[in-house]
């Protein structure tokens, strides 16, 4: 091999505004393709594993192979319920926005399935860490609606008092931790949890979700350390959503190696699942956790899925790629595939789902009613004095002091 | 009452926390079976079990980070940071986890951390291994910050922290680990042994954390100092003559400013002695707060000692240290307008 000219290489996606859409770069595997070791197995032999992709629901709506799991419609039909429920909160919450209502939202249109899934496939005393995309989490477990509309108004009635940007919820009770706006900086803390689950002898486990770009930054690093070296019962879930605002997934290192396989350098199982298949996300995520409940550790879990939405209610996604590029992904839509899959086994139907999205939009309705009742944005919100508690445990004399400084 | 260094008087608290209660464990970086660099969790391993003191990655990120998971869960962690200049890859998680998690999900969640890590110069550690970050960490709204300067109060102090149900941040002036040090670096080592501080009661006690002490009771100056500087600045009181009143604050987060405003509204003169950089540095908080509560006192400008506004040089340790000649050259000035 002889010396050549260097040239300094910038990934770039296979498509920009105005340019054909493609996933033809994006390795997948057919449904029930994929051979499913017991959760036992040593993570050596499964090194072949986040090189595949973890798939259950075929295009005719059959739930195929061996990851197929053995779940009751009832508890498919709640899921269904709980994304369904999910997107039409975003949708209108989303309008809500444009209407000058609060100051901020993000949506996850597209990737209800995983959070839902997961929502309902861990315990109660499981704790998941998760990013601003996984709001289907509470509303699987029955996070009351209004009380995150509270939140996203910053109104009198906002659990968390007006001191955090809207959607960035805490719900101890409900197995949801502390959101930041800094991605990336709970991913250790699920270790930690987990850790101290194991000191004490418990059985519950943690949840750390993080998104494709943000395993770029030091802590996806530190908590892969931290979980491989001491077996944490933890899973670790990366949402490959190929997008982080307008930034590809290549500039995170998808044209190297998948997400999953970064597992293997730590000795820790990886799957790549598709996230858009609830049943897939649901038999990988009990996966994950009867080997963590077994005292064999943590597993890190790629979800491949697509971001419909923009980032956020701040940008225009149609600015940095193409338009058309959601209707071309060829995981689908997470809601339609499982209803697909509900209908196709004779337990469910179109009357049905029609129902069901007049039922939970009436249901939406009225908590938005109740909580604009309260007020939105600007119109209402918490005792300023709340500004100052909760800084320390007691507060101390400059807050006492500042307090009185203002007033209040 | 036995006499002990720094040293055991902190293994003596670590000793106490994870005996009397098993939520509490200790992890960092060389801290299980080998006991530390310093030896502050010399033998706990052995006595306490694996789970209660064991060896991290060198991963000061991944240390605090699982450390606020432990601490959210509801344990008591005890993490180390070997040296506060490695502290850094941790900033991240002390600054926007630790510090802001209580207030963020209203009291849902919060961590119950103690970061013990040693701090400050004098052992030719050079750039990496001299460093007194303080202020970085008293800036940071929702972290307490707990600099002892003797053994009594390290004991003290350290129980305390760990009991407290806030982020503390523990800095051990390890310059004192081994004996108090006013400065005089060309002089004779001393040991803790005979010193009034260095008698440690057995068993389980605590200093408050935002309660400063007056080390020496003075009428026309007030030194306000912390760590180490706590005993530069009692040589520099000696050197100078002026009859000045020394205050350990012992934590500048919490801050008893009530002991501060007392001492300068009697003596209505104040130097602060820090060894971190001036520009910057708490001393620039001290005097603000100061000049704002005792201005009508002041018989004279506020004068702050510090280390120089330059990195910890490792030659020239001895030219950057705020040793007690530039304390007594401080006090005298203050005092030239009478």
């Amino acid at each position: 091999m002889s010396d050549s000219r260097l040239s300094l290489h910038i990934p770039q996606p296979t498509a920009r505004p105005g340019e054909p859409a493609s996933f033809d770069h994006i390795p997948l595997s057919e449904a029930g393709a994929i051979a499913r070791p017991e959760p036992d197995t040593p993570e050596p032999e499964m090194r072949d594993l986040p090189y595949g992709l973890i798939r259950v629901l075929d295009d005719s709506g059959s739930a195929v192979g061996p990851w197929a799991p053995d779940i009751a419609p009832e508890v498919m039909r709640k899921g269904l319920r709980a994304m369904v429920q999910t997107r039409l909160f975003e949708d209108r919450l989303f309008r809500a926005h444009r209407q000058g209502k609060t100051s901020f939202f993000m949506k996850s249109t597209g990737e209800e399935a995983i959070g839902v899934a997961q929502s309902m496939a861990l315990r109660r005393g499981d704790m998941c860490f998760p990013t601003y995309r996984v709001q289907g989490w509470l509303i699987a477990r029955g996070y009351p609606l209004v009380d995150m509309i509270h939140q996203i108004y910053s109104n009198a009635s906002d659990p968390l008092k007006g001191r955090q940007l809207p959607i960035l919820y805490s719900a101890r009770e409900y197995g949801f931790y502390s959101l930041s706006g800094n991605v990336g900086s709970r991913f250790g803390h699920a270790v930690g949890w987990a850790m101290a689950s194991a000191y004490r002898g418990g059985s519950d486990i943690a949840l750390g979700y993080m998104g494709e770009g943000t395993t770029a930054e030091g802590d996806f690093h530190e908590a892969l350390t931290f979980a491989g070296v001491y077996r944490a019962p933890v899973i670790l879930a990366v949402t490959n959503n190929q997008w982080a605002i307008s930034t590809f997934s290549g500039i995170a290192g998808a044209e190297l190696t998948t997400f999953a396989a970064k597992a293997i350098g730590y000795g820790v199982p990886g799957l790549r699942v598709d996230g858009n298949d609830f049943l897939a996300i649901w038999a990988a995520t009990q996966w994950a956790a009867a080997r963590a409940r077994a005292n064999l550790g943590a597993t890190l879990i790629e979800f491949v899925t697509y971001r419909v939405a923009g980032h956020s209610t701040s940008d225009d996604p149609t600015k940095y790629r193409p338009a058309d590029e959601a209707s071309l992904w060829p995981l689908g839509d997470p809601i339609e595939r499982l209803k697909a899959h509900l209908v196709a086994i004779g337990e469910w139907s179109e009357q049905r789902h029609v129902q069901l999205e007049a039922e939970l939009t009436e249901t939406l309705r009225s908590a938005q009613r109740e909580a604009e009742a309260v007020g939105t944005l600007g119109k209402s919100k918490p005792s300023v004095s709340e500004m100052f508690e909760g800084v320390f445990k007691e507060p101390d004399w400059r807050v006492i002091e500042q307090r009185r400084e203002l007033g209040i | 009452m036995p006499t002990m260094n720094m040293i055991q008087a902190l293994n003596d608290a670590l000793d106490v926390k994870l005996s009397q209660d098993p939520d509490t464990l200790i992890f960092g970086e060389d801290v299980g079976y080998f006991g530390g660099v310093f030896r502050v969790t010399e033998g706990l391993q052995k006595k306490h079990g694996l789970t209660r003191c064991f060896d991290a990655p060198i991963s000061e990120g991944g240390i605090i980070a699982t450390a606020i998971g432990m601490g959210a869960f509801g344990l008591r962690p005890i993490p180390e940071i070997q040296f506060a200049d490695y502290i850094l890859p941790a900033f991240d998680q002390l600054v926007s986890e630790a510090a802001r998690l209580r207030y963020r999900s209203n009291g849902e969640f919060w961590a119950p951390i103690t970061v013990r890590s040693p701090y400050g110069g004098g052992i030719f550690g050079g750039q990496t291994h001299s460093q007194s970050p303080e202020a970085i960490f008293a800036h940071i709204t929702g972290l307490k910050t707990v600099i002892p300067s003797n053994p009594y109060d390290a004991k003290g102090l350290l129980i305390a922290s760990i009991e407290e149900d806030d982020p503390v941040i523990f800095l051990e002036p390890k310059r004192l680990y081994n004996g108090p040090f006013d400065g005089r670096h060309d002089q004779a080592l001393k040991t803790w042994a005979g010193a009034p501080e260095a008698e440690v009661p057995e068993g389980h006690y605590t200093v408050p954390l935002g309660k400063a002490a007056v080390v020496r009771a003075g009428e026309e100056a007030t030194v306000l100092a912390y760590g180490t500087m706590v005993h530069v600045a009692r040589a520099g009181i000696e050197e100078s003559g002026v009859d000045a009143e020394l205050i350990d604050l012992r934590s500048i987060v919490p801050l008893d400013i009530d002991a501060i405003t007392a001492s300068v509204a009697k003596t209505g003169r104040c130097v602060i002695l820090h060894e971190a950089s001036r520009f910057g540095g708490f001393g620039g908080e001290l005097s603000a707060l100061v000049q704002e509560r005792c201005f009508w006192a002041l018989k004279s400008p506020i004068e702050r000692v510090a280390g120089w506004d330059t990195p910890y040089p490792h030659a020239f340790e001895w030219d950057y240290f705020p040793g007690p000649g530039r304390l007594a050259k401080a006090l005298r000035k203050t005092m030239e307008n009478r």
